[in-house]
């Protein structure tokens, strides 16, 4: 392993945590339910709070019948736009990039189906359930607007959160004019709900002007000063904790109105209150992905090099709110093309407003590019991956900045090796298993950005020789509790059982937002930096005290292993942490650190993680079932700290491509606005009968400018390709293009 | 979820008195029951739980070849039953290919039968739906009817019946045994699951205070035991409901068919059985032209019911596999993948 470039980490190399397959260090206590989630919380006088959906998409609620509710035994208030506590901001107001319009009993206006219209506040959850349902509200209708036929076209101001709508480079008409050979691909994709197995679940109880809410959330401290600018309390007075999620996906990353309702229903009656969602209400609220409809026009030249990308797609969104799912943004930067455009349209429609959904914007548009690309590589003749190798972006198209490091040629051909894809027909309809089923293979390439954002940390060396690193960090299941106590326990030069990792709550240092696949990246960076930082105050004391062995290597510099600082020119003189501590007569010593990109590495480099998913299809001949048989996966993320979660990571990212691909569809009634499959009996994902063989390749890639650790992020782009690569392998086994997703039976019929 | 009273009746004449006041509900493995009542589509007023009720927990074959099934017996255990399993092997498999391991081993057999349709607008209580509340009218039309009928529907009611387990039971020509205030009573099962006809949504025809003892499945049900497959199609390979799906047994004799029975899930209010349609099997070779007609004439007058007319399509397909995989032979273990296309063995194209 390289040293680490991290300037503040001179006298330290990352040490032998990191890279390690180290088992998840709270794998037990969840597995014997030790470990707690948000609705695991019962404090003494709890109340149950449980809120009325609306019935509509779009009108005026016209009447509550509170009286039924609260006649209803058990109850104990019913919250009403009418007797709700005031907020010390306006919800249908943006206050912050990262903040959604949001519905929290401040009229009577109903903008989708499943809003909540009033809580019902009772001593235990049936009688708040059945309370609420008393309520048999009446409204004033309006015909609901849904779909893409239904809704209102707009061109949307910006995508994704503040991206700017449209890219250009190059005349992409006049490419077109030019090309030899084009050929455009019309995609279409549904709305996906989370669907985290952990639904939205707040606990919150006041005391005095001092908030404690217990809740799952993606970005901890961030979401303390959102809450306190609700309640108009500054943010030291909220504590959030938050130390396991069950799931995120990035619904859990910004502040809903159903976590509100709840800290309101605590002012309210004055006693600590509960709020869990039923898994019906996860399907209005709480986010969901937007549906497209993609066109990418490709372009190639007599050779069969790219000469054009163009990627247009029309997105889904709430008719009071935006978040505009960048699917034309995933054409930027895979392939190399010397003209590009990339732009969105937008449609309002009657439903909750979209937010970031694992991969957003990456997994749709990756799934029309990959289709796409696909395409143009039958119509040149040539292999699919011959194809992608041909138009290999050595260079990043959007911005024609180098890579940080790219080390995608290996991802293809070892992922090609293991999968057996040499020797493929070109042809489709080629193939058959020994029980005459159509087999097909198809490939994508698989990218995500590598971000950094901004967190604090801090590290506590002790007398006794052992350390405590902290940071406000998430644990969603992606297993951050082990990752960043493995970076914590190197940062500290200690094996990592000598290290209390602690994480989760907001009185912590600012772990921020674990999304976008930089947790690992910025809150380990912090880790590592502030670890760095106590080692370095502690080798300061060392060598100019005369009585260290270690004194007056200044120069030559020492190193931290295993709890001690050995000396560089000398490696039989060195000096536990323990007794320098005990020399300098302290009981402990402090770091701080931070993790953030060096600003001139970021201007100057483009930073991606990258891979190539290979899928294997059956399809039966005659029903046309489906059934992904295989699914290779080989990626390149920088430096892997854990192989056995990054391995996890990328498995369940490639197993969300399958259900994306094949199942996962959120319908709703284009009368009503109502969905009509709004529970997991409908909502179909994976299950283990769905993926019988996913394998994940790790391939060495080196970085030296992502961050001083080397690591970029793994969580999301296991989607990205896959998506593409199973259509393409139905393509290969059945000769039938995909033109939308999910892929249904009666689609290749 | 409503206030309920909660009675454990000890026996089958005080489980009909109590289900016999209105507003209660039986309660068996609980699996639809409850989801409906905290979805608010079942609010009963007394749930009388039958689960620990004597005597109906049996599986014994009765002097004529026939069988007796309790009808709190579970589904898995049903399934797993090898005397069972290996006389009606389609039954076993359709078991298997219904819901998850944990909800098969909860549910029971009479729940199985009379658990409610999957229309969605059914489990949502905001939506009118003939079935819930007669005469309020039927959402499903006009709206989102993937899951919806083809064949035996009126406008007062497009649902499905959507059991796996019924599909086999009504080919087999099984009938059910009944306890009610007026005494016993039995009826088959293809009647019991009556259809929608211009005044009514159809549904179980089941009397307050009725409650189903067991499952007769008569003399002869075991003749097709050699050749009997059940098929279904999905887009998840497991824990859905069918699509489609097709019950085929045969009894084959030297080289043609002595009889056959064959029944659609997926594609009506009831599992759909067509007498010519078996009737032209009989004395036929099993062989592919025999089944295209047969199976021609199972779909023999179906319509969309809305944007699901690939449903006749499918259902003409499935009942042309089930019956080539019941003609190749009942496989000698149960596949990984029970009634599934992709069902270890299920070499029926090659
Ligand atoms: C997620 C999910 C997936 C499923 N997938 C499938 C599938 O793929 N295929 C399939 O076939 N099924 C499927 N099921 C349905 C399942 O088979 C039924 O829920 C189950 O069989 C019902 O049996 P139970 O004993 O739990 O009935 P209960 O829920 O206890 O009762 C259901 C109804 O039957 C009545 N009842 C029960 N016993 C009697 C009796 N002896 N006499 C009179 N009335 C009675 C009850 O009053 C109630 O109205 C699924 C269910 C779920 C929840
Ligand atoms: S199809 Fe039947 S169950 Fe569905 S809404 Fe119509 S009447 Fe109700």
């Amino acid at each position: 392993m390289p040293d680490t470039l991290n300037p503040t980490a001179g006298h330290v190399k990352l040490g032998s945590n990191s890279g390690q397959p180290m088992s998840r260090r709270d794998g037990i206590a969840k597995v014997t339910g030790a470990a707690t989630y948000a609705a695991d919380n019962r404090p003494d006088g709890l109340l149950y709070a449980v809120y009325a959906g609306a019935g509509i998409a779009r009108g005026r609620v016209t009447s509550l019948n509170v009286g039924a509710a609260k006649a209803h035994p058990g109850v104990v208030e019913v919250m009403t736009p009418e007797n709700r506590p005031p907020l010390a901001l306006d919800p249908d107001e943006k206050h912050h990039f990262f903040a959604w319009r949001i519905e929290a009993l401040q009229n009577d206006t109903v903008r989708y189906a499943g809003q909540p219209i009033a809580v019902v506040i009772a001593e235990t959850l049936e009688a708040a359930t059945e309370g609420a349902r008393l309520l048999a509200p009446t409204y004033d209708e309006e015909p609901a607007r849904i779909g893409f036929d239904g809704g209102e076209a707009y061109d949307p101001p910006t995508v994704g959160i503040g991206g700017n709508p449209t890219f250009e480079k190059g005349d992409a008409e006049a490419a077109e004019a030019r090309s030899a050979k084009v050929v455009e691909t019309k995609i279409a994709t549904p709305m996906q709900y989370h669907n985290a197995m952990e639904p939205h679940a707040i606990v919150a109880q006041w005391d005095g002007d001092k908030l404690t809410i217990d809740t799952p959330n993606q970005a901890i401290v961030m979401a303390r000063g959102g809450f306190a600018a609700y309640f108009g309390i500054p943010p030291e007075n909220v504590t959030l904790r938050s130390p396991f999620l069950g799931g995120g996906f990035g619904s859990k990353a910004i502040l809903v109105g159903p976590q509100l309702l709840c800290i309101l229903a605590a002012k309210l009656t004055g006693r600590p209150v509960k709020l869990t969602l039923r898994r019906d209400q996860m399907y209005g609220p709480v986010q969901h992905r937007g549906a497209t409809r993609q066109t990418v026009t490709l372009g190639t030249d007599g050779d069969n090099r790219l000469t054009m990308i163009k990627h247009h797609s029309v997105a889904t969104t709430s008719s009071f709110d935006e978040f505009i799912e960048g699917a034309a943004n995933a054409s930027q930067n895979t392939y190399a093309t010397p003209v590009l455009k990339s732009s969105h349209g937008a449609v309002r429609q009657d439903t909750g407003t979209p937010g970031p959904m694992r991969a957003p914007g990456e997994a749709t548009g990756s799934a029309a590019l990959e289709v796409a690309m696909d395409r143009m590589a039958e119509k040149a003749g040539m292999d699919p991956l011959e194809f992608r190798l041909l138009n290999y972006a050595e260079t990043d198209p959007a911005s024609g900045k180098e890579y940080s490091s790219k080390n995608l040629r290996e991802c293809y051909a070892e992922g090609a090796k293991r999968f057996g894809w040499a020797g493929r027909p070109l042809a489709p309809g080629m193939m058959k298993d020994e029980h005459g089923r159509l087999k097909g293979w198809g490939m994508g390439t698989a990218m995500f950005p590598a971000p950094m954002f901004q967190a604090q940390a801090r590290a506590v060396l002790k007398a006794d020789g052992t350390a405590v690193l902290e940071t406000a960090g998430a644990d969603m299941g992606q297993g951050a509790w082990t990752a960043l106590a493995q970076i914590a326990a190197d940062g500290v030069g200690l094996p990592a059982d000598k290290v209390e990792f602690l994480s989760g709550t907001s009185d912590q240092p600012d772990g921020g937002v674990a999304g976008g696949s930089g947790h690992t990246a910025t809150a380990g960076s912090a880790l590592f930096a502030a670890g760095s930082d106590a080692v370095a105050k502690l080798a300061e004391i060392a060598m100019k005290d005369p009585d260290s062995p270690v004194f007056g290597a200044d120069n030559a510099g020492v190193e931290a292993r295993e709890g001690r600082l050995v000396r560089l020119d000398d490696e039989s003189r060195s000096d536990s942490y323990a007794d320098i501590l005990a020399r300098a007569g302290l009981s402990e010593i402090e770091g701080n650190g931070t993790g953030a990109r060096n600003p001139a590495d970021a201007e100057a480099r483009a930073m991606f993680s990258h891979g190539a998913v290979f899928a294997e299809v059956l399809i039966d001949p005659d029903l046309y079932q489906i059934r992904v048989s295989r699914l290779v996966g080989a990626f390149a993320a920088g430096r892997i700290i854990n192989p056995k979660l990054a391995a996890s990571q990328l498995n369940g990212g490639m197993i969300w491509g399958v259900g994306f691909a094949l199942h996962e569809e959120g319908i709703h009634d284009p009368r009503t606005g109502r969905p009509v499959n709004g529970d997991l009996a409908g909502y179909h994902v994976p299950v283990n009968a769905d993926v019988p063989c996913v394998e994940t390749l790790l391939i060495d890639e080196e970085d030296h400018f992502v961050n001083a650790l080397g690591v970029k992020g793994v969580g999301e782009m296991g989607i990205s390709g896959t998506v593409g690569a199973i259509a393409n392998a139905v393509w290969h086994a059945t000769g039938k293009r995909v033109t939308s997703f999910p892929i249904h039976i009666s689609a290749l019929l | 979820m409503n206030i309920f009273d909660y009675v454990r009746p000890a026996s089958v004449d005080e489980a009909v008195t109590a289900g016999a006041q209105p507003g209660a509900a039986f309660l068996a493995g609980g699996t639809n029951l409850m989801d409906l009542m905290k979805i608010g589509v079942a609010q009963p007023g007394t749930v009388v739980d039958i689960t620990r009720l004597p005597g109906l927990d049996g599986i014994d074959t009765l002097p004529d070849g026939g069988w007796r099934i309790g009808a709190l017996v579970r589904n898995s255990d049903l399934a797993r039953d090898p005397d069972f399993a290996a006389a009606c092997p389609a039954v076993a498999e359709a078991l298997l290919s219904g819901a998850s391991a944990q909800l098969r081993n909860a549910a029971t057999v009479g729940g199985n039968l009379m658990q409610r349709t999957r229309c969605s607008y059914f489990q949502d209580p905001i939506s009118a739906c003939n079935r819930r509340e007669p005469g309020s009218g039927c959402s499903a039309l006009g709206g989102v009817t993937e899951s919806h009928a083809v064949l035996g529907w009126t406008d007062q009611c497009i649902a499905t019946h959507p059991s796996d387990f019924c599909v086999p039971l009504v080919a087999l020509g099984a009938r059910v045994e009944i306890a009610g205030p007026d005494g016993s009573r039995e009826i088959a099962l293809e009647d019991f699951l009556a259809l929608p006809d211009d005044e009514g949504p159809g549904g179980a025809q089941l009397g307050a205070g009725e409650l189903i003892t067991a499952l007769i499945l008569p003399e002869g049900s075991s003749a097709f035991a050699a050749n009997a497959r059940y098929v279904k199609l999905r887009e998840r390979t497991s824990y859905a409901f069918a699509l489609v799906s097709a019950a085929a047994m045969l009894r084959i004799e030297g080289d043609t068919i002595a009889e056959a029975r064959i029944a659609l899930g997926g594609v009506a209010a009831r599992p759909w059985r067509v007498a010519a349609a078996e009737a032209a099997l009989a004395g036929k070779a099993a062989d592919a032209g025999a089944f295209a007609e047969a199976a021609d004439l199972l779909v023999a007058g179906a319509t969309a019911s809305g944007d699901n007319a690939h449903k006749i399509e499918l259902a003409r397909r499935i009942a042309v596999r089930a019956l080539t995989l019941a003609a190749v032979g009942t496989p000698a273990r149960m596949p990984a993948l029970p009634a599934s296309v992709f069902a270890n063995g299920a070499d029926a194209h090659a």
